[in-house]
């Protein structure tokens, strides 16, 4: 088959700047041949190569004791004792999502599944991260109902409890809703799998899932803006097979106990392209692939596309020769497809064959080694205009448009179509706080948040950034748990506009500031840029997922609020209503900065809240609504009322960071109180729980009544 | 008691299960969907949940015509227990061993959540642990559990006191609120219910523990 001739068109088409051709006709002196183009094109997009953020993203702290791989293979690696890994990451699934939301949200958490158990981990939690635009946008309820539908669809069918997430509604969603997937696996520490190939003339072993057309060119198109001919790119989103996943998981656990498996790499992006050159690379060695090897679902497809699918539930690994015939009586177990479709080879060298002829012949170092890496220019983001005057309102009435609102409703809607039960070892299902899962057979936990503010982000890109580690942070403490470290999923605009850059870097010096001064070093990451319609980007939004350690020794706080606790506040209040929830949804502004975030007060305060979990019944941190939201969240998760004895909006809706409420009787409270001051942690009595209604100041309403409001909003608006 | 939990691709609730047999006593066997052949003087065969087979054709359709299904019938029809829960409950109806049908939720929704039961009959091995009436919380988790059977069909059940549980407030649709079936001689059940994911203090609630502590007295006096 001929393949089309090398025009500025075609370049064009391939996302490949001029500059950046001259650059392959550098590297390789001659004109590349389509297939080459495409394969330059797959590493050389932003989704793979991290061209516009790589500078920005060496600058985030990474290292720590309890880190046993930092970003670079297929998901960080942190140490919790007892020769136990937890293996993590998330992943961006946007593009995708709003072009075929099921598909798209489906592939995206199955992906993000495969990265982690490519590591030799078995998934035991999930999470996701999704915003989407406006209510009344039309596109909005469609794209909820699929994307919350595919998230299920996959995780619950691979069998994955899905732990926690956040749901939230922008107008700059509207054109680019995001789709953020985490995984967490467990591993032992000395058993986990890289993608580094070794040995010359080892097999390359392809398992998994036929390749079909499907996704050719996606991480491509994962790298454009989107405009009006968006629907032309619907054929680019892969199709999901949990099924075939789940059994790919058993199938390589099973394989790595065997001992057969030198390296290994799932195919995600960019397909076999990026695999294959990813375990040449890490290994210092070429690859030579046979692609009339490679198990296909489609006649007469091309090397082109072959190497550009991006089907779903493929695995690329290199194995010990001599035990093929163990690994082949696992494949056939699972009925699974399986080919050596190559070996490695000495020279520096990508060789694609197919048929016998040569469809393609380059230096492998060169295709991920000398991707381009661009500074770009960038401005800071100006300081938010000053805060307007808040008119002061009926608390009540206040606290009733954000529990009716889309934002800050109950989310059970959504998180009741996953399953988060499913292993048995959920201790914490998702609706309040982090979630929380045992370590199969120990006495130990994990805990999971997701967090970040994006209009906090927007208002001031480094306290924003800074925050959404800290709300991470705090949600850990509020369980009790040790925060270990992080994963970052970067989802900005377009990153050649200065002033989206300077949010790309306000963002990440937060982050890092955070990062380093709480000790939870970035693991693992994704990001997504070109988030932009028609030129309109959306905000910023840098989620941030922790993950924290509850020993044996250790209770995990997941009491409820009771009749007759009181409610304690620790933290300082200054009444910080810049950028505030209450801002938003109340009276539709955005003046005012975002909250400043004191990174020492959030250590000391997460560490008073740990050391002293004997004393605290319940707690929640102080996020969205300040304490007002929390005071009726732990009364709703309770069932019982909740009486403030401030009844001023700023006190009830600033959302000044470092801060939790707890609940506790009067014995404990006195002893906190005593903790605290020792410890030099602010702490208040701020009321009680008692009653059937949620009281703030001088307005009341039964709880009841604002239950119905906070349980049904979500499903009255979207169902 | 000797217990064997059934591994089909897809399964995904089968360590949960074997999990809650072990911790009632049992001695599980795990055993894999194309072997012909269940372990020798075996009590009793547990079908888990997950999605066998990924639900493709027809939840549970596929896994009733597995190698290790045609032995779990001869098991059933020798008068050996059989209890199937979630998918399995779904593989035991397309097998026959138990009428009805589980069709779609009426919500179009997969449903995870926590929901009231109450027991029916405490007259099966798999009940005995509970009192008539009782009313306990199970969790849910599928798409498929709108339990399907024609009007004359739920009144034999019910002449026979073959409904093990209903839902207090049906989640899913299902005719007469049935959240759980026997087969005629009592010793086959099928339920959508998990009973083993609220079988431990750290699971927030034990209500599903004497499903299995009663299934382990009635076997281990018998």
């Amino acid at each position: 088959m001929t393949e089309p001739a090398i025009t500025p068109d075609l370049i064009a088409s391939h996302g490949l700047k001029p500059d950046e051709y001259d650059r392959i006709l550098d590297i390789i002196g001659r004109e590349p041949s389509f297939t080459e183009l495409g394969i330059f094109s797959a590493m050389w997009n932003e989704h793979c190569s991290y061209k516009s953020s790589k500078k920005w993203l060496r600058t985030l702290p990474t290292t720590g004791p309890q880190v046993i791989c930092g970003p670079g293979e297929n998901a960080g690696v942190v140490d919790i004792g007892d020769g136990q890994a937890v293996v993590f990451k998330m992943e961006s699934h946007n593009h995708p999502s709003y072009i075929e939301p099921y598909q798209g949200a489906a592939t995206g958490v199955g992906g993000i599944l495969r990265d982690v158990f490519t590591m030799g981990a078995r998934p035991i939690a999930a999470m996701n991260s999704l915003s989407f635009g406006e209510k009344s946008h039309p596109k909005t309820r469609q794209l909820v109902h699929g994307v919350v539908e595919g998230v299920g669809g996959y995780g619950n069918c691979f069998g994955v409890p899905t732990v926690g997430g956040e749901v939230r509604f922008d107008p700059s969603y509207n054109g680019n809703c995001l789709v953020n997937a985490f995984a967490a696996g467990l591993a032992d520490a000395d058993k986990i799998f890289y993608s580094a190939a070794s040995g010359v003339g080892m097999p390359v072993v392809y398992l998994g899932a036929k390749t079909g057309r499907d996704g050719v060119g996606g991480a491509t198109m994962a790298s454009a803006e989107f405009d009006d001919t968006i629907e032309e790119k619907r054929p680019t989103v892969q199709v999901g097979d949990p099924f075939t996943e789940k059994r790919l998981m058993e199938a390589c656990m099973e394989l790595m106990a065997t001992g057969a498996v030198i390296s290994i790499q799932d195919m995600g992006a960019a397909g076999l392209t990026c695999s294959a050159v990813e375990m040449g690379d890490k290994g210092d060695l070429g690859v030579r692939l046979d692609l009339e090897k490679v198990p296909t679902r489609e006649e007469n497809m091309t090397a082109y596309e072959m190497m550009l699918s991006e089907s779903q539930e493929r695995m690329l690994m290199v194995l010990r020769p001599e035990k093929e015939a163990e690994a082949k009586a696992v494949f056939d177990k699972w009925d699974l497809d399986f080919a050596i479709v190559g070996e490695t080879i000495a020279e520096d060298r990508f060789l694609i064959m197919h048929n016998g002829e040569c469809k393609a012949d380059l230096p492998l170092k060169a295709l991920s080694g000398t991707a381009p890496e661009y500074d770009r220019p960038w401005v800071p983001t100006p300081a938010a205009a000053p805060l307007e005057d808040v008119p002061e309102l009926d608390s009540i009435d206040a606290l009733k448009a954000l529990i009716g609102s889309v934002n800050y409703c109950s989310k059970a809607w959504v998180y009741e179509q996953y399953d988060s039960q499913v292993m048995a070892d959920t201790v914490q299902r998702p609706g309040l706080g982090a979630g929380i899962v045992r370590v199969h057979d120990t006495g130990k936990m994990l805990a999971f948040s997701s967090d970040v503010t994006p209009r906090y982000v927007r208002a001031n890109p480094v306290e924003g950034g800074k925050q959404a580690v800290a709300e991470a942070y705090r949600n850990l403490c509020a369980v009790g748990a040790k925060p270990l470290a992080t994963t970052d999923n970067l989802n900005f605009g377009n990153p050649e506009k200065p002033e989206i850059m300077g949010q790309f870097v306000g963002a990440i010096q937060g982050i890092g500031q955070a990062v380093a001064a709480l000790d939870v070093p970035i693991v693992s990451g994704n990001v997504s840029l070109y988030n932009e319609t028609d030129g309109s980007a959306i905000l910023p939004t840098p989620t941030i997922c922790a993950v924290g350690l509850i020993n044996a020794e250790e209770e995990p706080i997941i009491g409820t609020a009771r009749d007759g606790h009181v409610a304690l506040l620790v933290g300082e209040t200054s009444g910080h209503l810049g950028q505030s929830a209450l801002l938003a949804e109340v009276f539709n502004r955005t003046d005012g900065d975002a909250p400043a975030v004191d990174l020492d007060a959030e250590k000391r305060n997460g560490e008073f809240i740990r050391n002293n979990r004997d004393l605290i019944k319940a707690c929640t941190d102080l996020s969205d609504g300040g304490l007002a939201m929390a005071a009726f969240e732990m009364a709703n998760a309770g069932d019982v009322g909740v009486q403030l004895d401030a009844g001023d909006t700023p006190t009830l809706f600033g959302e000044d960071q470092a801060r939790y409420l707890i609940a506790c009787n009067f014995d404990q409270a006195e002893a906190l109180m005593g903790a605290a001051h020792a410890a030099g942690v602010t702490i208040q009595s701020v009321g009680r729980f008692t009653g059937s209604e949620v009281v703030l100041g001088s307005a009341r309403a039964e709880l009841t009544e604002l239950r119905d409001i906070y349980q049904n909003t979500f499903g009255d608006t979207f169902a | 008691m000797r217990a064997a939990v059934i591994v089909f691709p897809g399964s995904n609730c089968d360590r949960d299960m074997a999990v809650a047999l072990k911790n009632a006593g049992a001695d599980v066997h795990m055993v894999w969907h194309k072997d012909t052949d269940l372990p020798d003087n075996l009590d009793v065969v547990a079908i888990p949940g997950g999605f066998s087979f990924g639900d493709y054709l027809r939840v549970g359709a596929i896994a009733a015509r597995s190698p290790i299904t045609q032995s779990v019938i001869a098991h059933a029809n020798r008068g050996g227990y059989v209890f199937g829960v979630c998918n399995g409950f779904q593989v035991l109806t397309e097998t026959g061993l138990l009428p009805g049908a589980l069709l779609r939720n009426a919500g179009l929704k997969y449903i995870c959540r926590h929901v009231e039961l109450t027991v029916e009959t405490t007259n099966s091995a798999f009940t005995t642990g509970y009192a008539q009436g009782q009313g306990i919380t199970i969790p849910i988790a599928h798409h498929d559990g709108n339990y399907n059977l024609d009007a004359e069909g739920v009144r034999a059940l019910e002449d026979q006191d073959r409904i093990a549980f209903r839902y207090v407030d049906n989640p899913n649709g299902s005719v007469g609120n049935i959240a759980g079936v026997l087969s005629e001689n009592r010793r086959v059940l099928g339920m959508m219910p998990h009973p083993e994911r609220l079988a431990e203090e750290a699971h927030g609630g034990t209500d599903g523990r004497p499903f299995f502590a009663g299934l382990m007295d009635q076997v281990v006096g018998a």
